[in-house]
């Protein structure tokens, strides 16, 4: 019971928050905006049991990527009135796709008794020495080992591409080069250099 | 309890993968320690890599029958090694006909081709998927490499503004489907698309349709079906024509058979909802791809159009809904990557440093200034057509007869009304080459040995298969069945 009124609490506010994700006016409130969104989604998985993809969700999401691209918001200079413009020609559109979508889902949930596939089974409760992490563990790198060997070229994919598209070897750029830094000696640096005394005038 | 020791003998019809997955690292390496010293070194080494590759599986992923792999997750049957080797084949020809092209944009780096790699590995990926879960993978890993192909000219300001519509379309894309995945997933309760296929035998059910919808709209997209096709003329336009070469090929196969597996196969019992979705999509594409196509100027976007009326005829095979429905799709659409290899590339090969032969004036009196390529553009745009004999007659009479057989004689007009339609550019650009005189100051087209030799093949392959088109043909009945 506990956990169904937690779960609405922060399915609604998940939602309320998505809808703030998409009509605020200011890109950082955004930001800011998924990132609560995220934490919502968290705190939902943590009610189903899966501890794992929570905690991952709130360090990778909220602690690393949320956190770059609000640099990135802040340090550009978008000009929101000209990104806006044209935005409200077509938002009669946008609506009317939203509206039928949520029609299509609402009928969906009211008619998942007649579809005669078993959609709304309880899951079975799992028992309390249950962990959700222990049982990742354990298919990762068996059942699930072609996928994931997929997933870690895809992570190569984009290192290989983010370097290709921006990295540039341009003349007279000031920046360290390690190895020279390294390699260097005292001689290269320091010169004595012998000054004779003057007398005091 | 499975181990992965325990999984490793049962591996070796996956070789095509593996092996593609040392390539790439190998090739990474060798474009750290010689291809930086030698340029164009990397590309030759790709190209060995790609040879092996082929090899390999030839000798170790020719299965005899359909076997299953990584628990459900990877299907190795005959369709899937031809498909494989039709795709080696295609990046191969591909990144001989882009070599001097690239050399001429100083963008021959090892990274094209490491992405190229990617992007086949993906490829494959969806050509064997046995999962919802490989299914999304090889779509994202193919999708990601393709956008930085398309913005790997960074000079260029078109092909970043195409790579950025390309990756925020795409990235849409991607969601719809993960969301119908899902949808499909929540209904189902598997990932594996052999069993979804077993529990979803009943059309009608609301959910069911709703999770379909969203698949046959990332499908669609993928493909460039009307009207999710907006992306795919600013991409062929936009993105360096060595990349729109590779985007023009082999991700179709992969497509395809995306749609094959996907629909065809694991939403087998929804087909009657599928088809009726796929109808109004095949009309709209054929006419808007066909007719859109006359008025263009850009030789890369008019045969972006052209595209888009091809993969219509792809949907039709798919709306037959019959095993030789599937046929006429795998043999069109096998048919259609051979003949826009050499389009693409006789583009490539009129290019010069500085100067992008894509417009459709660059091809006045082409016949005078080089007959050899004049000649293969004559071949591929008769085959483009549909003018017997060439092979792409043979692909579309495969696809009507398979809808006159499912008794769609509508689809069979509309169809035939747009082949009529599309004749009328192809043949012009026939016109533009050989009866118009060649403007003043043009460069002349590159020539280079090798790749001239294989456009030839390539144009001569689409005349011979279209005078002996049984083989190729029986090939893709017997794969289908």
């Amino acid at each position: 019971m506990l956990v169904q009124i937690l779960f609405y609490i922060f399915g609604t506010l998940l939602v309320v928050c998505a809808l703030g994700l998409i009509t605020a006016r200011n890109p950082v409130y955004s930001a800011l905006f998924l990132v609560l969104c995220f934490f919502n989604s968290a705190v939902i998985w943590l009610l189903t049991g899966a501890e794992f993809l929570a905690i991952v969700l709130v360090l990778v999401y909220v602690g690393a990527v949320m956190v770059l691209f609000l640099f990135v918001v802040m340090m550009l200079d978008i000009n929101v009135a000209e990104l806006r413009r044209g935005f409200t020609r077509f938002a009669w559109l946008g609506w009317l796709t939203a509206a039928a979508l949520v029609a299509e889902i609402v009928m969906v949930v009211w008619s998942h008794g007649r579809s005669g596939l078993d959609v709304a089974r309880t899951p079975i409760p799992e028992p309390a020495s249950y962990s959700n992490t222990a049982a990742l563990g354990q298919v990762i790198y068996t059942r699930f080992a072609y996928p994931f060997e997929l997933a870690a070229v895809l992570l190569l994919v984009a290192i290989v591409a983010a370097i290709a598209l921006t990295m540039r070897h341009r003349q007279g750029l000031k920046v360290q080069d390690v190895s020279r830094q390294v390699s260097v000696r005292a001689a290269d640096r320091v010169r004595i250099v012998k000054v004779k005394a003057e007398k005091r005038p | 309890m499975h181990t992965f020791l325990h999984l490793v003998p049962g591996m070796l019809p996956a070789i095509p993968e593996i092996f593609l997955g040392f390539a790439i690292c190998a090739v990474l390496l060798f474009e750290v320690f010689v291809g930086v010293k030698r340029p164009g070194a990397t590309a030759t080494f790709t190209l060995l890599m790609l040879v092996v590759g082929a090899a390999l599986t030839v000798r170790y992923a020719d299965v005899a029958h359909s076997m299953v792999l990584f628990g459900g997750m990877y299907i190795a049957d005959p369709l899937a090694f031809v498909l494989k080797l039709a795709a080696f084949l295609c990046v191969a020809v591909a990144l001989l006909y882009s070599r001097m092209y690239l050399e001429n944009r100083d963008i021959l780096r090892g990274e094209y081709h490491v992405l190229a790699l990617t992007a086949l590995l993906g490829i494959f990926v969806i050509i064997s998927a046995g999962s919802l879960l490989t299914v999304y993978i090889g779509v994202e890993l193919l999708a990601l490499s393709v956008y930085a192909m398309v913005a790997f000219d960074r000079e260029s300001g078109v092909a970043a503004e195409s790579a950025m519509k390309y990756f925020v379309l795409g990235a849409i894309a991607s969601g719809t489907l993960l969301y119908g995945m899902s949808i499909i997933y929540g209904l189902t309760g598997t990932l594996d698309l052999a069993v979804i296929a077993t529990k979803l035998t009943a059309p009608g059910s609301l959910g069911v349709i709703l999770g379909l919808t969203f698949i046959v709209v990332a499908v669609a997209f993928k493909l460039g079906a009307v009207p999710f096709h907006m992306w795919l003329p600013d991409v062929y336009e936009g993105a360096p024509t060595s990349v729109t070469l590779f985007v023009g090929t082999a991700p179709k196969i992969a497509y395809f058979a995306l749609a094959l597996r996907l629909l065809a196969h694991g939403l087998a019992g929804t087909s009657a909802d599928w088809t009726v979705m796929l109808m109004p999509l095949a009309v709209l594409t054929l006419i808007v791809g066909n007719v859109v196509a006359i008025v263009q100027t850009n030789l890369k976007r008019m045969l972006a159009y052209s595209t888009i009326g091809h993969v219509g005829f792809i949907l039709l095979g798919f709306i037959a809904g019959t095993p030789s429905g599937y046929t006429a799709a795998l043999y069109y659409t096998l048919v259609y990557v051979l003949v826009a290899l050499g389009a693409f590339g006789v583009i490539l090969l009129a290019s010069r440093k500085s100067f992008e032969a894509d417009k459709l004036d660059h091809y006045k009196g082409l016949y005078q200034r080089d007959p050899l390529l004049a000649l293969v553009m004559m071949v591929l745009m008769f085959s483009l057509a549909g003018v017997p004999p060439f092979v792409g007659f043979w692909a579309k009479l495969r696809i009507i007869q398979a809808l006159w057989e499912t008794r769609h004689p509508g689809l069979v007009i509309v169809a035939v009304v747009m082949s009529v339609v599309g004749a009328f550019y192809y043949l012009r650009v026939v016109k533009l080459m050989y009866f118009d005189a060649p403007p003043e100051n043009l460069p002349a087209t590159l020539r280079p040995l090798g790749p001239r030799f294989v456009i030839g093949v390539n144009a001569a392959a689409t005349l011979a298969l279209g005078i002996l088109p049984s083989p190729l043909l029986d090939l893709c009945s017997r794969l289908i069945h």
